[in-house]
């Protein structure tokens, strides 16, 4: 499932944008050292493909749902890592473009989940080895199943840790899993079948095909284990400065996820430990300005955790807003009448 | 005057999975010459004419083109003056829009951007197509695409022009303007088409190729007035020769 | 939506963005930049923030009337997509136990208003997206990012995406009218069917990079798709930039909406 902007909070969502564009333009450039020319308009036509192919949806049998098209997955095993993932970001840039899908802030988080997972992680760690450079249609179907399923596993999974770090929803962390997680299980499993299919598909009627692409992928644009490792590491690192900064402009709020998630996970006692460490880093990088509006008296309900329960339903926000939404009303039609009687 | 010659001497040419498309083709065209290519079907049309600017390469014989034999170093040299339109206007117009697209064959050429924005704009005018400038490509017809398609290779101003199947797509009125244009061309022609009558009109010279060889190759006016010859070779008459 | 309606609605998307008025004609730099300003703005405020955005309004509806951009189109796409950000949200009011006091005397379960904070926050997020594309065509967009820094190669085969997208769309729907007028009614496409149109569909699609890689060579490609048209910034742009800014910055960090109502209410006792 997509990321949505109005779920997402300015940190998290900054974040997995720089997260997307820095393995962009990792990607670009190491397409650029040795790429053949007919990369590029090839790549565009696969993205275009892709997007017409995920228009086109089909009913999974048994359930009557209908299913579309993730592509990723096909994408790193027709293009390899780099430049599937490259037109996996244009596929979903034009999807948050003209479909809104999820929306722009929530693109760089979608690029991440749907992109990196399948072609930097399920594509080496998963589908090469176990398809290897194998015809049979069995060992095909195996690698498709299993990185699919994978990839999307943890596509989901970042969905929901994404939401939960933003904070705009109550689900609490072991619900929300559970929820997403089995979903997934059975659209990476349809997504697998789907990939095989098209991959049998082309082995069956072209395939010179096939082995042309995998002989005009140039050295170098396949990943190694060890990169792939390290580059998480260095990630992790980055992730948990962002949340510290995250800590910092929204006290509490860091606390507050970290209680959520251990509380799903029953982890009492990390709790206890953490807590003064954040408070720590809390101090030491504030950053923004607090920004509230004055408190009012009578708070109801108990002391509560971030975000301060004081925001604007007064009564005095409430006759503002409609004010304010009647100018604008007056303000639009006031224009369209302007351009009707123009024209 | 050698830059417009077109010489193919003996050339053969084997696809990858075996298929002989090219069985000793020889031919010479030279400075302004203006010839029809026909044939039926899977004759070698169409690979006659991807020889003429190094998309491949022969397997035997030569090609020479203005005083430079094809061969993959030259071929980029080669593509300066042959400009070739395909059949299929989408995958020749991959540009955004018609302007970005006739630009894209001057800007490769190396020239600054004063330049390109004037052949760009007489390209355009040629085809009459200027009012299209800003438009993509999905906004427009067919016949609109084909004639972005030959603007794109005329800004480039080659000295060998060309097309496989001009005019496949085009209605009456635009077949009959691209007829006009091509008549003014004064450059030499290759016209590889189906369409005889259109051949009868703009090119005096016909080769006919059958099975990867030249049957026939000699004025149109006789050629095309074969019609032995001409069915022979899966072809008729030219429509306007037929007697109703 | 049906295959067809996707499509067509993509098409009349497009249609739209290559309009002239004078929100068209902003760069398209800009009009990225402001988009994104925009929607950091509206995800910034808090959960349970609900009149501070109404102003935010404004930037939405000026854009579509001053744009020409059909109201009910947008409505009706934003609608459309709404469904998972509901589905999300609607855990709120079931699982927030707080309350609020609206009004002296009614109390609204907390969960509610964030609720209805996330509605607001996607129906603002959701509008301002497809009103970029909507007042700047797609190659606008693809040459903002260009100049905004992301790499040539991403870019280029971006546009190609673009350039083939309909010409592809159009080929699957042959493909599936073919499928369909053999099928004699049995609804819908099966997952074995799916595979075997993709596999055609794939196939061509590869066919055809071949061809314009062809049509590059010919006219003298050699590895970088040249650009023309560094255009700069106008007056008029950097001034729309700022009025973003400033409008954005004003409704964050002062309390505009409860300063009208206030008045509202001093004014009328």
């Amino acid at each position: 499932m997509h990321m949505a902007d109005a779920l997402l909070s300015p940190a998290v969502g900054t974040t997995l944008w720089a997260g997307s564009v820095a393995v962009g333009g990792y990607a670009s450039r190491r397409l650029r050292e040795r790429i053949d020319d007919r990369a590029i308009p090839l790549m565009g036509v696969l993205g275009a493909f892709i997007f017409a192919a995920q228009m086109i949806n089909f009913t999974i049998p048994g359930t009557g749902s209908s299913g579309h098209l993730g592509g990723g997955m096909i994408l790193a095993i027709f293009l390899g890592p780099h430049a599937g993932f490259l037109v996996m970001a244009s596929v979903l840039t034009v999807q948050a473009l003209f479909f809104a899908d999820g929306g722009l802030l929530a693109l760089g988080c979608n690029i991440w989940n749907l992109g990196i997972y399948p072609c930097y992680l399920a594509y080496p760690l998963l589908y090469k080895p176990l398809a290897g450079g194998s015809r049979s249609l069995g060992r095909i179907l195996a690698a498709s199943l299993a990185s699919a399923a994978a990839a999307l596993q943890l596509g989901a999974f970042s969905v929901v840790v994404e939401t939960l770090l933003s904070g705009k929803s109550e689900l609490p962390f072991g619900a929300f899993a559970l929820l997403m997680q089995p979903i997934h299980l059975a659209i990476g499993i349809v997504e697998g079948l789907v990939t095989a299919g098209v991959i049998g598909y082309v082995q069956g009627a072209r395939p010179e095909l096939l082995e042309g692409m995998a002989a005009a992928r140039p050295l170098g644009a396949e990943v190694s284990l060890k990169k792939v490792v390290a580059t998480f590491a260095v990630l992790a690192i980055l992730t948990g400065g962002a949340l510290s900064w995250f800590a910092s402009t929204h006290p509490d709020g860091l606390e507050w996820s970290v209680r959520k998630v251990t509380a799903g996970l029953g982890l009492k006692e990390a709790e206890e430990g953490i807590a003064p460490v954040l408070k720590g880093i809390q101090e030491w990088t504030a950053l923004l300005p607090d920004y509230r509006f004055k408190p009012k008296g009578g708070r109801p309900g108990k002391a509560a955790p971030w975000p301060e329960r004081e925001a604007g339903t007064s009564l005095a926000g409430i006759i503002g807003a409609a004010i304010v939404l009647g100018v604008i009303l007056l303000i639009g039609f006031g224009i369209r009448s302007c351009r009707r009687r123009e024209s | 005057m050698s830059h417009h010659i077109v010489e193919f001497k003996d050339v053969f040419f084997r696809y990858p999975d075996g298929t002989e498309a090219l069985r000793g083709v020889s031919f010479r065209i030279t400075h302004g010459e203006s010839v029809g290519v026909v044939g039926a079907n899977g004759a070698g049309k169409s690979t006659l004419l991807q020889h003429m600017n190094g998309y491949l390469l022969p397997s035997s014989g030569t090609v020479i083109v203005g005083d430079l034999p094809v061969t993959a170093k030259s071929r980029r040299e080669i593509r300066r003056k042959v400009g070739i339109v395909f059949q299929n206007p989408d995958d020749q117009f991959f540009m955004p829009t018609v302007f970005d697209d006739v630009a894209f064959g001057p800007l490769n050429l190396g020239l600054d951007e004063a330049a390109v924005r004037e052949r760009v704009l007489r390209a355009l005018t040629t085809v009459s197509s200027l009012d299209l400038q800003d438009k993509p490509p999905h906004h427009l017809s067919c016949g609109q695409k084909s004639a972005v398609a030959i603007a794109s290779v005329m800004a480039m101003e080659p000295d060998i022009l060309a097309m496989d199947e001009p005019a496949a797509n085009l209605d009456p009125r635009s077949r009959r303007l691209l007829i006009g244009l091509l008549k003014t061309f004064r450059h030499s022609k290759i016209v590889a088409s189906h369409d005889l009558d259109l051949i009868l009109d703009v090119c005096e010279r016909c080769i006919v190729i059958g099975n990867g060889r030249v049957v026939a190759d000699g004025p149109s006016g006789r050629i095309l007035t074969d019609k032995s010859l001409l069915e022979a070779n899966s072809l008729e008459l030219p429509l306007s020769l037929q007697r109703r | 939506m049906t295959f067809d309606e996707r499509y067509f609605d993509i098409g009349r998307l497009d249609r739209l963005s290559y309009g002239q008025t004078l929100v068209h004609r902003l760069d398209p730099r800009a009009k990225v930049i402001a988009t994104f300003l925009f929607l950091l703005t509206v995800v910034s405020y808090p959960k349970y923030e609900i009149v501070a955005l109404a102003p935010l309004f404004l930037y939405p509806v000026l854009l579509m009337t001053l744009g020409e951009i059909p109201v009910r189109f947008i409505m009706r796409k934003v609608l459309f997509v709404s469904p998972f950000a509901v589905f999300i949200g609607i855990f709120n009011p079931l699982l927030d136990p707080g309350t609020f006091a609206v009004l002296p005397g009614v109390h609204v379960s907390a969960g509610w208003i964030s609720f209805a904070s996330i509605l607001l926050k996607f129906a603002l997020t959701i509008s301002a997206a497809l009103l970029l594309i909507a007042t700047t065509s797609f190659p606008g967009v693809c040459h903002a990012l260009r100049r905004l820094g992301f790499p040539a190669l991403f870019v280029s085969q971006l546009l190609f995406l673009y350039r083939y997208l309909f010409v592809l769309a159009e080929e699957a729907m042959r493909i599936i009218r073919a499928r369909d007028m053999r099928s004699f009614g049995r609804r819908g496409t099966g997952m074995r069917v799916f595979g075997r149109v993709v596999g055609i569909l794939f196939l061509r699609t590869v066919d055809r990079a071949e061809r314009v890689y062809y049509a590059m060579l010919s006219r003298g490609f050699a590895g970088d798709i040249p650009s023309l048209r560094r255009s700069r910034m106008a007056p008029a742009d950097l001034m729309f930039l700022l009025l973003m800014a400033v409008f954005l910055s004003g409704l964050r960090f002062f309390p505009v909406t409860e300063g009208i109502g206030r008045m509202a209410q001093e004014m009328f006792g």
